[in-house]
């Protein structure tokens, strides 16, 4: 048995004695007879953290996106084709985003963000001894206030999706309304989580499907009985990669009356405008490609920074700088009142514990990058996108699904099921992208548009050209089958980082056409 | 003096190269000087150099075929050296107390030792590198992960089922709370009231209200137990749940709670566990003998998973049988062939996290109950206990119990006699023990106290930790008396930086840098 217990028996013994109590069972005297566990819980004795440590390590090997199986294929890779991977053969070469990413963490940021003092502290109720979280995080409110273009920004949120629903709610109480219009381009797990989350309330959350890949937010598709939302939420990216009209979002929340956020990737801030550039209100974002692991989806951190008028509704802790009793600088966490523990059922959030480690890293690796490496981290994961889409736009049968400009992230129609072509291309060592599925996809198009599209597309014969833009006519739809949506599963969302090489790159497509054959 | 001050005119008056450095644009600051701890560290920002850089890039051959963006200028981020990093960041952490550093009696936080071994977890590459979209097949190994934790916390909890989505303890309650409604709404009824006791976290309410529900405060009676005159006159046919944490956060198991579970059933409503006081009795009792339908843990308090500064932690949820439907999912699932799937339940609330929740928080949670085991776990809870018990009673004869001697794992002092006399207020006294290298214990909490210091040793300190810690606190109550309270609204003096002014911060709010 492992104990992280440091007391002797003899101090056992004595303390007991100590307290009047004959055996540790005594301690227990005030919880009634009937609850008491006869039999023990129903799990193994303990082990060693060795074995402990060990057994997960091969757990985790048998994850065949992981070393073991990575290892065969990437093995196989050099023999065959000579593939240089100038980074530890630990997992198949990534072409997968989806809204995580695979960016090179340099290791002085994860050396730094695991110093201990960091690690096991917690929340800095006691600022006196804090103020090496506290001036971290007041760090890295500068840090996103100025990649957002914002002015104000709290200390973390759990994740993009919870940065998404925040805002949401900032929006509703700002505003007094109950209507939210989203665009189905911000990432449908977001809005699923959103969903989720403002059920029971009186909130209604209006999806605004896409055209090719922006969103239609055309006056015949937002139907006339809508009242007036909230808040209007755009991505940026979104989540086929595309960058869409900001501006128009703009007017038209303007012209509404309405909130507009704006979701953004934060590692594209070195070459695009940023949402304070287009007038968002509040600006969300996922924060794990700034130097936070893959994980498999977690731990990771939620970004929000807002204009000034909604500093006293932003939600989650906020450090603010102050001085001491002898007038130095220094930092604690302030609009205490907003806060669960002070407000209570009138809270405007009930965050309490964070994400800080994760907003600590972040800040660290954005002082590592600098403006200058953010912009070249932009550049590269850019260029590497564009390269492997003309590349992938050249093979037969695949062809761009959008015409939009995109940052590093974009959508292929392909010739065969996304799940056919991805198991192919992990047997070469590669994580080829995203799946579009049936469900999701349709989803994000209005019937008409999106069977419209399909149906142009399979008119081209999946050889040649661009997909059809002409806006679609409704009367197609009548045509849709059970085959045609089997259809809609030939698509696949592929993204390129900075770490990619261009043999990866290269190798990859290779990889690619080989699979369609 | 300040850092930069001191490294600015330390080169005295007229030197050429100081001078040249001055001509340089601005920024460019030295860190604070290293071993004096009176010096503020600068800002990141405050560093900067123009031109100054730590980043290196791999290379990797791609053409650069961007579109020229110089009309965008990019973000003002810092431009340091990676030796001015590591000063900074380090020198932060210096500023910083940590439970590595020492005792962090923070009532209801749990604040016990993070075993080192389970670093390692966190490093494993075949964890930590796998993206959350690879299909199931090609992450078998983290999905039984996943499904060995949530067969663990079943063991543990006597729940039939598990949502690992949850983030944190908070998010966890509104998961708890929409299952509630889901569950009611199932039966065609609309309830609208959440019962909540007085000395409940602010998160329950908080949470109570996002799930769409009003919350009505049930009073604590005189021996800190949930008064069941209060409760029986909340109940209806209009409350959806009850929120319990028990052992309370005053440190006491709610002796009736079994009778309030069965009076919560008989209204037709749920009981709601919350685990934020889940070290006091694992092995001992579980929430599904009480009584509870639906449980949340905290893997950073009970399984030791590191609080991170302030999170990540992770907010596990449970159900008894007949509500696992409508957790969220998708979970991990055991099939025939021995391999996993991922199923959506039948009447699943959905997501309430992008992907798999905070899995490498998981993970380390999973590898903490593994090397424990049934029995360590036990222990576990009965050592918090007893560190809990030994020092109430270390401390009872001089500060005042306002309930009861003996506790659970945390117990509750009150000083509302020192701010009578003196106006020493609980938040005073906690200045007074940073002086004396200890982290205080929580706060002006719970609201049912009034100055409160609740106080949670946890399992992992030593009886020599205890015992200096009770022997700082009589010294403060002595040093109170002797100076009528002078001395402690001077305090902390010798931490890296004096009290903090609280309401100048809040007044005119700087929360990002010029």
């Amino acid at each position: 048995m492992t104990t992280y217990i440091p007391h002797t028996e003899d101090e056992i013994n004595m303390m007991l004695t100590d307290i009047g109590n004959k055996s540790l069972d005594d301690l227990h005297t005030t919880i009634p007879v009937e609850v008491l566990l006869e039999e023990g819980l129903g799990l193994p004795p303990g082990i060693s953290e060795a074995d402990v440590v060990r057994s997960i390590r091969e757990l985790a090997d048998s994850n065949i996106g992981g070393y073991a199986g990575a290892s065969r294929y990437v093995n196989a890779m050099l023999g065959e084709r000579r593939l240089r991977n100038p980074y530890p053969l630990n997992s198949l070469v990534c072409f997968a985003g989806g809204g995580a990413y695979d960016h090179y963490v340099p290791p002085v940021v994860s050396s730094l963000a695991s110093k201990s003092e960091f690690v096991t502290s917690y929340t800095p109720y006691q600022a006196e001894v804090s103020q090496g979280v506290l001036q971290a995080l007041f760090e890295y409110q500068t840090m996103m206030s100025r990649i957002s273009g914002l002015p104000v920004a709290n200390a973390s949120l759990y994740d993009g999706a919870s940065a998404l629903y925040e805002a949401v709610n900032m929006a509703v109480s700002y505003t007094d309304r109950h209507d939210i219009w989203i665009s189905c381009g911000v990432n449908p797990r977001w809005r699923s989580v959103l969903d989720t989350l403002v059920d029971g309330r009186n909130i209604k959350v209006h999806p605004i499907k896409l055209r090719d890949a922006s969103t239609d937010w055309g006056i015949s598709h937002v139907s006339p009985e809508l009242s007036p939302p909230a808040a209007i939420v755009i991505a940026y990216p979104n989540y086929l990669g595309a960058l869409e009209n900001i501006e128009q979002a703009r007017e038209l929340a303007d012209g509404l009356g309405s909130l507009l956020i704006v979701a953004f990737n934060p590692i594209s801030m070195g070459m695009l405008p940023t949402p304070g550039y287009y007038g968002a209100d509040i600006a969300i974002a996922e924060g794990q490609p700034l130097g936070i692991g893959l994980s498999f989806g977690g731990p990771y951190l939620g970004i929000l920074s807002c204009r000034e008028e909604y500093m006293r509704i932003i939600p989650g802790r906020v450090i603010g700088e102050s001085t001491d009793n002898r007038n130095r600088r220094a930092y604690t966490m302030t609009l205490r009142t907003r806060e669960q523990d002070i407000r209570r059922e009138r809270a405007t959030s009930n965050v309490c514990t964070n994400q800080t480690l994760m907003a600590i890293t972040a800040t660290i690796y954005l002082s590592w990058l600098g403006p200058a490496g953010l912009k070249e981290v932009s550049r590269r994961c850019y260029s590497g996108a564009h390269y492997l889409h003309k590349l992938l736009c050249s093979i037969d049968g695949v062809e761009a699904l959008y015409n939009e400009p995109f940052f590093n992230e974009f959508a292929l129609k392909i010739p065969v099921n996304s799940e056919i072509l991805l198991a192919r291309l992990a047997d070469e060592g590669f994580l080829g992208g995203v799946a579009l599925d049936n469900e999701l996809y349709d989803e994000l198009y209005d019937d008409n548009v999106s069977h419209a599209m399909e149906i142009a597309n399979d008119n081209s014969d999946s050889s040649s050209g661009h997909i059809d833009n002409s806006p679609a006519d409704g009367k197609h739809r009548s045509s849709r089958t059970v085959e045609g949506k089997s259809d809609n599963g030939r698509r696949l969302l592929i993204a390129v980082t900075e770490k990619r090489t261009i043999q990866e790159i290269e190798s990859y497509a290779l990889s690619f056409e080989k699979a369609l054959q | 003096m300040t850092g930069q001050q001191e490294q600015a005119s330390g080169f005295g008056h007229g030197n050429n190269l100081t001078d040249n450095l001055a001509n340089l644009a601005a920024g460019g600051n030295a860190s604070s000087t290293p071993l004096m701890g009176d010096d503020e560290e600068p800002l990141i920002f405050s560093l900067s150099s123009p031109g100054r850089r730590a980043f290196q890039l791999p290379s990797t051959g791609v053409p650069d075929i961007s579109p020229d963006t110089k009309d965008i200028e990019p973000p003002a981020l810092p431009e340091v050296s990676e030796r001015d990093l590591v000063s900074h960041y380090t020198r932060l952490a210096h500023r910083q107390y940590s439970v590595d550093l020492g005792f962090y009696p923070l009532g209801s936080c749990t604040m016990k030792y993070n075993p080192k071994a389970f670093d390692e977890i966190a490093a494993i590459s075949s964890l930590k590198d796998v993206h959350p979209l690879v299909s199931a097949q090609l992450s078998q190994g983290w999905m039984e992960i996943l499904w060995t934790l949530e067969r663990a916390l079943c063991a543990i909890t006597g729940m039939s089922a598990f949502t690992l989505q949850p983030p944190a303890g908070a998010a966890g309650e509104l998961t708890g709370l929409l299952m509630t409604g889901a569950y009611h709404r199932s039966l065609g009824e609309h309830r609208t009231v959440v019962l909540v006791p007085e000395s409940a976290h602010g998160t329950n309410p908080a949470s109570a209200t996002l799930a769409g529900y009003q919350t009505k405060t049930i009073a604590t009676g005189s021996d800190g137990c949930v008064d069941m005159a209060s409760l029986e006159s909340a109940l209806s046919e209009d409350v959806a749940a009850i929120m319990l944490t028990n052992p309370n956060t005053i440190g006491i198991f709610e002796k009736d709670v079994v009778e309030i579970c069965r009076l919560v059933h008989e209204a037709g409503a749920l009981a709601y566990y919350d685990g934020a006081n889940l070290n006091a009795i694992m092995g001992i009792t579980t929430p599904a003998k009480m009584g509870f339908d639906i449980v949340h843990l905290n893997t950073h308090k009970t399984f030791a998973t590191p609080h991170g500064g302030g999170g990540p932690g992770a907010g596990p949820v449970g159900v008894r049988a007949g509500l696992d439907q409508y957790l969220p999912g998708p979970r991990p699932a055991l099939q025939e062939d021995g391999t996993y799937r991922w199923k959506m339940p039948e009447c699943s609330i959905g997501r309430v996290h992008s992907y798999n929740g905070n899995a490498m928080v998981l993970a380390r949670a999973l590898a903490y109950i593994l090397s424990n085991g049934a029995d360590g776990l036990k222990r576990v809870s009965q050592i918090a206990v007893l560190n809990a018990n030994w020092l109430l009673k270390s401390l009872s004869d001089i500060y005042e119990v306002p309930y009861g001697n003996r506790c659970m794992h945390e117990f509750v002092l009150s000083v509302s006699t020192f701010k009578r006399r003196y106006g020493i207020r609980a938040q005073d006294l906690a200045k007074m023990l940073l002086d004396r290298g200890f982290h205080p214990p929580t706060v002006s909490f719970p609201l049912v106290v009034d100055e409160a210091l609740m106080i949670e040793p946890t399992e992992t300190e030593s009886v020599q930790t205890l015992q200096a810690f009770a022997s700082v606190m009589k010294e403060i109550a002595s040093e109170i008396e002797a100076t009528e309270g002078a001395s402690a609204k001077a305090a902390p003096e010798r931490t890296p930086v004096g009290r903090v002014d609280e309401t100048r911060a809040a007044r005119h709010p700087i929360v990002v840098a010029d």
